[in-house]
Order: structure tokens, then sequence, then C-alpha cells
């Protein structure tokens, strides 16, 4: 009962992992030459299922069909070579490597001589330029991956993927880094392999997205299929129903918050790196929550991690409750009862092998110094549950390392660390990147929560409705320069890419 | 919560196989020595055992040393010429008046704290010198330690040189000098008694104090500790010089056991402490140990060198018994942690 035009058929797939079921009985059906965006929160199995057609996985039950023939995956280097790629959210290219070996890793062209094979650079060049070419991209294939943009590395990835002879593409978060433009870039090289017949699985958290390029849409909830959608059928509120199972009504919750007098201002920030940031200032007001907008690339997070001490400015001045203050190092910045949470959680925000208490304490331990340079243990166990209960981290105990918790929850362990530093401005870089839809909006709450007990927010983000839904005021950047404050009740997400866009030729 | 409910329906079975796994290398050790004791019964005598006790004394004490520095993604290569530069040291401060081949001969009576002293001031001499290498000019901790170690080696082979002889042994200890590496106190010997308080305040320093918690934050991500406001010069010098401290100690007690000091003492003890702590369980990548471990460690270590000798095999054989272990232990240990398919 195999259908013709479908290329990859999962059949009743189930896999378990030790005291969870990942996977239950799932069956998805992707068309040749389509885009099928796969949805749901995150722990909904989407990145199970896709390991499991990658060969990463093997399901426990069930069967994957390939062009009419079932198969079974013992590796991701038979996935590969049956016709199945993946480009994984977070890219893991060799940096100081040229793009051509990059590519080619692991089935160089050859030149054989007898026993002795030398690698062929010609050939690769030529293979590579074809590619490129092919796919309408100005990469070299001589300059080293270090050299190039996420969007340009992400590229390359889905080049490698065309260069396997894929008929099967999966693409796990592929726009979390891009900016608007890449994303439209992306979305044309997307079309061109759909046309070619390509079927491409598409993973993503973003509704607007999915509703532009998808074809049909697989929502799942709980390791099941909720269900497969042609995506006309969809709105973004249907798609949230269907993957939390609830009605979401309201993205954001309400806000009580009332801005007061300024508490902090910046005047005149310049990087000491070329190309950064150039000349901001701005005030930041008690109670206030500004939204800091912008594409990927404006140097918002470079500004605030400036700002915290974090990297070296060549001008540039601050004012804390009317006071001048300097600040050169984050021991600083913390003194003066500033709190950043970084926008890459695992690589700058979490001690992975740490557990949840060690980590909740972390920034505050000095705090609990007792006698002969001790640590009271019993005051830091004691914040750390009142944390745990107030922002209501699921984790099974404090002892527990943080790596086995959902993204969500470690974020709210950061949270919660720079809370107990008892900070007056909190700065959260792209604070609900890659959580899911349930726990970003709890993490909105305790947004406004700390707004209104008065502190005050910086809170940069790349989701315009994010930006709209929970700002006072939001401060677009463009290229390294401020490019205008506007109202958050008043403005449209086409007021802010106009001023994200406005140095943009 | 949904692992709570699950970490209740354990049953008896997995409870034993939790068991085992946290306890991995502890019953690696009573499996060792019981196979061994079985194979030789005198190995399990008294007199053989606090032997190795004390053997085990002096290397707990650096294992315990390059323990903290592993936490903190460091490692230490210095450690046994440190150990070496240490134990000359004190010895030339706590040679008989009158010794004949005195190094220092005008040297008087000095009180016994002093060789100590003096060993512990060098030992912490190197450990600032290698966090600073570290800490201020980012020096990667394998290459600054290796550079030290020559230094060191060279350092001590100066001090103990007299032309036109060259490097000249070390002997003729004062009794109550050796008394401490080799006597008793209320019938336990005192190195025994010296390494347990060691290891206590260096159980302390890492579980229970502010430089302990930043240390395992540092190893476990260093970015992170940053923003974290962790100082990270002030805690890398620290776990460097505490480091240094330890061997510093273990090469006066290394002197004092074996009454006498050469400028080859201590050689590739460093290698035998990373490999006991890593043994123990001490994470290369850091951010992950525990004291227990490193002294569990050692004893494997000393266990495993005393029971070759027993069972009578040769000098070589044990070499590469030995690093078979080393490798087949790590090995071992570290599935917990690889991803399972």
């Amino acid at each position: 009962m195999s259908d013709i035009d479908n290329v990859v058929e999962l059949r009743h797939i189930s896999k378990s992992f030790p005291g969870v079921k990942a996977l239950d009985d799932v069956s998805v059906n992707v068309r040749a030459g389509s885009v099928h965006a796969l949805m749901g929160e995150n722990g909904a199995g989407k990145s199970t299922l896709m390991k499991c057609l990658f060969g990463i996985y093997e399901p426990d039950e069930g069967e994957i069909v390939l062009n009419g023939k079932r198969i079974t995956l013992s590796g991701t280097k038979q996935a590969m070579d049956s016709g199945i790629s993946m480009i994984h959210q977070e890219l893991h290219p060799i940096p100081f490597r040229s793009v051509m070996e990059n590519i080619w890793l692991g089935r160089y062209p050859t030149r054989n001589f007898g026993i002795v094979k030398l690698i062929n650079t010609k050939k690769m060049y030529r293979d590579t330029k074809k590619l490129f070419d092919d796919l309408k991209l100005a990469i070299d294939p001589k300059v080293w991956v270090k050299e190039l943009s996420v969007s340009k590395i992400q590229a390359m990835e889905i080049a490698r993927a065309v260069s396997y002879n894929s008929k099967v593409i999966i693409m796990d978060e592929p726009t979390s880094s891009l900016t608007e433009n890449e994303v439209d870039h992306l979305f044309g090289i997307i079309r061109k392999l759909r046309a070619e017949g390509i079927a491409i699985i598409y993973i993503s958290h973003k509704m607007e997205e999915i509703l532009e390029i998808a074809d049909e849409v697989t929502i799942m909830r709980d390791g099941k299929v909720v269900g497969t959608y042609p995506s006309t059928e969809l709105t973004t509120d249907l798609i949230i129903k269907r993957m939390v199972g609830r009605d979401l009504t309201n993205r954001f919750p309400p806000r009580e918050n009332v801005p007061g007098e300024v508490v902090f201002k910046v005047e005149g920030f310049t990087s000491a790196t070329p190309h950064s940031f150039k000349d901001v200032s701005f005030e930041l007001r008690k109670g206030e929550i500004l939204g800091l907008g912008g594409l990927v690339g404006a140097q918002r997070t470079e500004l605030v991690e400036s700002i915290f001490g974090l990297r070296l400015i060549k001008e540039g001045k601050i004012w804390i409750n009317g006071e001048e203050v300097s600040i050169h190092n984050p021991i600083q910045a913390k003194s003066h009862k500033i709190a950043l949470l970084t926008e890459e959680r695992r690589t700058t925000g979490i001690f992975p092998v740490l557990s949840v208490l060690d980590n909740t304490l972390i920034a505050n331990i000095g705090s609990y110094i007792g006698r002969f340079f001790l640590l009271n243990t019993k005051r830091g166990v004691g914040d750390v549950k009142k944390s745990i209960e107030a922002l209501s981290v699921k984790t099974p105990s404090a002892a527990t390392l943080i790596q086995n918790l959902s993204g969500g929850n470690q974020q709210k362990v950061i949270v919660a660390r720079w809370l107990l530093t008892d900070p007056e401005i909190l700065i959260l870089d792209e604070p609900t990147r890659g959580i899911d839809v349930g726990a970003k909006y709890e993490i909105y709450s305790i947004i406004a929560d700390l707004a209104k007990r008065g502190k005050s927010v910086i809170m940069i983000s790349s989701e315009m409705p994010e930006l709209l839904g929970m700002s006072d005021r939001i401060m677009v950047m463009c290229e390294g320069r401020a490019t205008g404050i506007l109202d958050g009740k008043t403005a449209t997400q086409e007021q802010i890419m106009e001023l994200a866009t406005k140095f943009m030729s | 919560m949904k692992s709570v409910a699950i970490g209740e329906q354990k049953s008896l079975g997995r409870s034993i196989k939790d068991f085992a796994s946290k306890y991995t290398i502890l019953l690696v050790l009573l499996g060792m020595v019981l196979v061994i004791g079985i194979v030789r019964s005198h190995f399990l005598s008294p007199d053989n055992l606090v032997n190795i006790l004390r053997i085990s004394s002096v290397r707990a004490i650096i294992a315990l040393g390059v323990g903290g520095i592993l936490i903190a993604r460091g490692t230490d290569l210095s450690a046994g010429r440190t150990v070496g530069l240490a134990a000359v040291i004190s010895a030339s401060l706590a040679q008989r008046s009158d010794y004949a081949s005195k190094l220092f001969p005008n040297l008087p009576q000095l009180a016994l704290c002093w060789p100590f002293l003096a060993a512990l001031a060098a030992g912490l001499l190197v450990g600032l010198l290698n966090g600073s290498i570290v800490a201020f000019l980012n020096v990667p901790p394998f290459i600054a330690t290796l550079g030290t170690m020559v230094i060191v080696y060279g350092a001590e082979s100066l001090y103990v040189d007299r032309p036109p002889m060259g490097a000249q042994p070390l002997g003729g200890l004062r009794d109550d000098f050796t008394n401490i590496g080799t006597g008793d106190f209320l019938g336990i010997p005192i190195i025994i008694l010296i390494a347990i308080v060691v290891a206590f305040i260096i159980y302390v320093i890492l579980n229970k104090t502010r430089l302990g918690k930043n240390i395992y934050a540092y190893g476990g991500n260093p970015d992170a500790a940053v923003v974290s406001g962790v100082c990270v010069w002030k805690n890398l010098l620290l776990v460097y010089s505490i480091g240094g401290l330890c061997y510093g100690l273990a090469g006066a007690l290394l002197a004092s056991r074996t009454g006498g000091a050469t400028n080859n003492y201590g050689m590739s003890y460093e290698l035998d402490a990373i490999a006991a702590a890593v043994i123990g369980g001490v994470s290369v990548w850091g951010g992950v140990g525990k004291v227990s471990g490193m002294i569990t460690g050692v004893l494997i270590f000393e266990v495993m060198n005393n029971g070759l000798v027993v069972l009578g095999v040769s000098a070589y054989w044990q070499q590469i018994v030995k690093g078979i272990i080393i490798v087949a232990a790590v090995a071992f240990d570290i599935q917990k942690y690889v991803k399972k398919r």
C-alpha cells in the first residue's frame, strides 16, 4: 500500500529510552518534491524521530520505507549513502579547513597510483564549483570555513547534502541564527531543491516561516503524531493549539509594570572592535522592559556584553542612578547590580556537569561565606529550593545535573542564578531561544513579574511578536548603530523592520 | 514529577546495578586486594598492607594536588620534579650535624619545622609560577607545566651540584626528621595521619569553600564562569599554588620516609598521580572529580604496584601491565559518559 509519491514512509515507529517513551507508534509520510514541516514542543519527539530516519538511533519498533523499499539504517554514513541527509541545528564544520575539504570530507576524490592514493585537489575544486553554481551560491571553495558567516556555512552544508544525491534533506531549526535576508536566501534554495523533486523535512518553532515555506505540516505531541495537515489549512493559533493540546489564548502574559525614573543610562558606546557597534546611547527606566530589536549581525549581543564588561570598548559612559560608573569585567558589573543572561545557553550559560544547586549559586557564591571561609551550605540549599519553587523549575532534585534538564528549565535555572545576585538591571539576550512554547510563556511571566517588582529589563529578541508583546519601548539596531526607539504599544513589525534594515543596501 | 516516580519503582536488580556503577572503582580495588590475597596470602599481612598505605600516603598527597588542578581544566607535569626539589631542599636542611658530607657543612641544627617549611615554600613557589603562566600568559597548562618541569629539574640539580663531583645524593638525615616518615603516633604511622589530614583539607576546600565551587565551575565551563563573575586568575593561581604546597609536603615526606634524597626523586610521579586521579573518576575535561575517587585511584595504583611484585611479575612486565590497566580502567569507566545509541 505504498504510495508512489511518498519518498519516505515512517511506519509505526516506537523508540524508548530508560524511563521515557520518546516515540509511540509514529507514522509519517513525506512526498517527493515537497517541504514537510515537523512541529511540536521540545520533547515532543521531533528530533528523536529524525535521528531514527538519519540512522543515529535504531527504532525499537516500526519500519522506514525509502522509495518503496524497506530499509534499516545502522549509521549516518549509510543514511547519507541511501539519500538521506541532515542539516543540524548547530553546525559543526571544521573551521581551519577549506570549504571544499569540508564538503568532500570522508570521500575525497583521489588519483590512484597503484596502492598509493593521492587527493585530487583539482577535481575537488571543479566539483565544488559546479555544485555551488547549480545552487547559485557565491562561496569560494578554497577559503577556510572559519571565514564564512553562519548562513554561508549552512548553505555549504546544504550543498554537501545535495552532493550526496540526497532525496530527503532534514533541516533542524535552520533559521535559528539567520537574518531575514539570509532566511529569504535559504528559502530560495529550498524552493529550488523542491522543484528538483527533493523532499525537505523542516523542523522549526517559527510559525510564520512554516506557513510560508511548508506544503504539509505534521504536528507531534508527547511522542505521538497529532496529525498531518496541508499548510494552507493551518494558522498560527491552530498550530499552537494542536502542539500544546490546549488553547493558548494569549502568547504573552499581561503586564502590570509601571516604568519610573531613569536608573540606567548608556552614552556614546563604541566598540573597540572595528565594524561592531558605534555611538550607541539609550536610557532605561525603573521597572521598564526595553526591547532590543534588529537582525542577527546588528551587534546587539556585542553591545550588551560590552556593557557587562565582557568585551572592550573604545569609548562610552554608563550612569547608574545618576552616577557615572566604570565596568571593565563581569565582577564589576555584578557589583553594580547588573545581570546578564547570555544568548548561548550551552556555551556561556550552564555548567553541564554540575548540579542545579551549584549552577544556581555560582554567581552569588560569595554571599554564602560564613566562618573560616567555609560556605553556609544550608542557607544555599534553602535559597535554591525557594528559587526552584518560585520559577517552577522542573527537576527531580537540586542535586540533579543541569545537563539532564530541558532547555526551558535550564534557562529558568540561569534566571534563578542571576536573581539570587539581587540585580536591579537584567539584560536578557534572546531569553526564549530554543525553548518550547509552554516554557516560553513561563519565561515571559517571570520577566513581566520582575518588571512589576521594579527591576529594569533589557531584552534582546529576534522574534518580532516577542518584542512587540513584551516591551515598553523597543530600541532597534542596524549594523552596530541604534536606528530608533519605538513605543512598544504602538509599534508595528513593519516599523521595526524598516529601522532594522536602515543602513542596508 | 516523572523522574521521581521512576526512581521509586526501582527494582532490587536495578539498585544493585546502580550501586555497582556508582562504586565501580571501589569494587575494583577490593577485587584486586582479594584476588592478589588469595593467590599470595602474605600480600594481606598487616606489615605489607601498612607498607602499601605508607607509600600511598605520599602518592595520595601528590594526586590530591594534581586532582584539583585537573578539575580546573588544567594539568601539572611539574608535580614530580617539584616533589624532587622539595625532597632535596628538606633533606639538605635536615642532615645530622656530625654527618661527614653535609651539603651545607656549617649549617647548625635547625628546628624540625624548617625543612618542612622550606619544602612547602619551594612547592608554593613552583605552584605560583605555574598558575601565573597559565592565568596571565594564557599558556596551555600542558605546555606551561612542561616548561616548569624542566626548569625545576635544572634548579634542583644545581642545588645539589658540587663540582667537580656533580649532583650528589643527600644522606645522613636526622632521626627526628626521618621519624615523621617512618614512625608511629598512637600505633598509626604518622605519614598516614598526615595524608588523611591533607585529604580532609582538600575535601573541605573543594566542597565547602568559594574557591572549590569556582574551580568546579571554571572546569565545567570556563566561559560561563567568566560571565558569572568568577575571578579566573585568582582561582587558577590558588589551585596551582595548593597543588604546589601538596608537592612540597610530599617531597619532604618522601625524603623523611626514605631517609635521603637525590635530584631524581619524584621523577614521573606526576604521570602516576594524573593516572591515579583519572582512574579515580576525575575528568580530564575538567569540572568533575572527588577526593574519595582520587584516594581510591592512588590505592588501586599502589596495590597494583605492590601486587605485581608480590606475584613475582618481572619489572619490565610490570610496566606493560600498569599501562594496560590505566587505559582499561579509564576506558571502562568512561562508558558511563559515552552517549548510548
